[in-house]
């Protein structure tokens, strides 16, 4: 399957494959007037099988939810065709409106305009605690 | 923003050793700190049920001279409303000079804390956190035992749902030699990530059994909880654990001298009436503790902030 080379955007590489969909969808980029493409199970010497995002604008990508999803994916700048910039990911140290308390006694769920905050409690075990309640995160 | 107390944990060791010697000191000199808090105005915010932390509050507020604002109930306030947390903070700030605030919903008292510009005192939110409770605990261990370290401390009846059982562990674990003796019905034992999290994790040793009069001999400290009947899937379960936890006298024959029992409050029927004149129940010095604790806090908090 051919995708055409994107000449100025965002290519979002080396998603653990099945975890495409999720960056997709939180980074909202169903809302984006660009072309898209999402590349699921393209085979892959390291990873086996990887999912890809191809961004057709340059849009600023909000890292911390990428980094919270799959901290092993990697983002590629392109300009005019050429690799500018490859940024390593890592867990980031809070995640700001990204998820949402899933604890039905947490306070966010009564006052729903609360920031939502998750703080990163065990970088070892990947483990988000809601800053209110300290309730686990659950992807 | 002022400092507040939400979590137990937010005070260092060194930080608890203050409060309970500054509490030690007001039970010794009343007199002393009876102007401390002069013309200065605690709001009591409980938008849930209470008798003694909020009495206890409003007690330690009027012992250090100072006056209280209270909401007793949310169905009273402009939560009834819809009124955020937010905006009750941000109002309260305009009377007040400290607030203590218990709510149903864990986390409110960290949104307040967020938003006000006086301290504010997480009063128990939800099953989440009960800091003074700890604080209360805490210094009652001290006068009782004269240290932390090296205590065989015993926790019995619902540990999977009790939040002051949660907290004392959490904040005794930061001694050294402590040893945790966990007694509960399998249905109701203390939840995995808290003996990963907290015992595991800070190397303190543990052991769990169903069976209190077993382990009773090696206690230092008995803390008791109430088996809620709630909590059982089936009453038949509920009829044949329960008085497994109950405490009474013929339990306690292979105590040590001098074990101290103690219970957070209220209790129904988890200890006999019969055992509160022996010289080892601790649980109404626990509540009277507990005003001197906070009186500490109160003065610890509005110090920092510059009122008093």
């Amino acid at each position: 399957m051919n995708i055409d080379s994107i000449q100025s955007g965002v290519v979002i590489d080396h998603i653990t494959a099945g975890k495409g969909r999720v960056i997709y969808e939180l980074l909202h980029l169903d809302d984006l007037d660009c072309s898209v493409a999402m590349i699921m199970n393209a085979s892959s010497h390291k990873m086996g099988k990887k999912d890809i995002i191809k961004i057709d604008s340059n849009i600023p990508v909000d890292v911390d939810v990428i980094g919270y999803v799959d901290p092993e994916a990697t983002i590629n700048i392109i300009q005019n065709g050429t690799l500018v910039e490859k940024r390593a990911l890592q867990l980031p140290e809070l995640l700001t409106n990204v998820i949402r308390c899933k604890n039905p006694r947490c306070i966010t769920s009564v006052e729903q305009e609360l920031t939502q905050v998750f703080k990163l409690t065990d970088r070892n075990k990947k483990i988000y605690r809601c800053i209110y309640c300290e309730a686990k995160a659950g992807k | 923003m002022a400092r507040s107390l939400i979590d137990v944990l937010d005070l260092s060791l060194d930080e608890i050793d203050e409060l309970i010697a500054v509490a030690n000191d007001i039970i010794a000199n009343p007199r002393k700190y009876s102007e401390v808090c002069h013309g200065k105005k605690l709001a009591t915010l409980f938008f849930e049920p209470s008798t003694r932390t909020r009495l206890s509050f409003e007690a330690a507020m009027y012992e250090l001279g100072g006056h209280v604002l209270s909401v007793s109930s949310g169905a009273s306030s402009s939560a009834a409303k819809g009124e955020s947390v937010a905006d009750t903070a941000k109002t309260v700030s305009c009377y007040a000079d400290i607030i203590a605030m218990r709510h149903p919903k864990e986390g409110a008292p960290y949104v307040a804390s967020l938003n006000a510009s006086i301290p504010v005192i997480n009063a128990g939110d939800g099953g989440h956190n009960h800091p003074t409770q700890t604080l209360t605990d805490l210094l009652t261990i001290k006068r009782e035992k004269g240290h932390f370290e090296n205590l065989t401390v015993g926790f019995c009846g619902d540990l999977k749902f009790g939040r002051t059982v949660h907290s004392l562990i959490s904040a005794l674990s930061r001694y050294s030699g402590v040893r945790i003796v966990l007694i509960s019905p399998d249905e109701l034992k203390l939840p995995s990530y808290i003996k990963n999290d907290v015992l595991k994790k800070n190397g303190i040793p543990y052991k769990q059994t169903t069976d209190l009069l077993s382990v009773i001999p090696e206690l230092d400290i008995l803390y008791m909880t109430r088996v809620q009947k709630e909590r059982f899937f089936n009453e038949e379960d509920y009829l044949r654990l329960k008085d497994s936890y109950i405490l009474e006298p013929r339990k306690l024959e292979t105590a040590k001298a001098d074990l101290c029992i103690m219970h957070p409050l209220p209790r129904v029927n988890e200890i006999s009436v019969a055992i509160d004149d022996d010289p080892r129940a601790c649980y109404f010095k626990q509540v009277l503790n507990g005003k001197y604790i906070r009186m500490a806090l109160i003065m610890k908090l509005l110090k920092e902030a510059g009122t008093i």
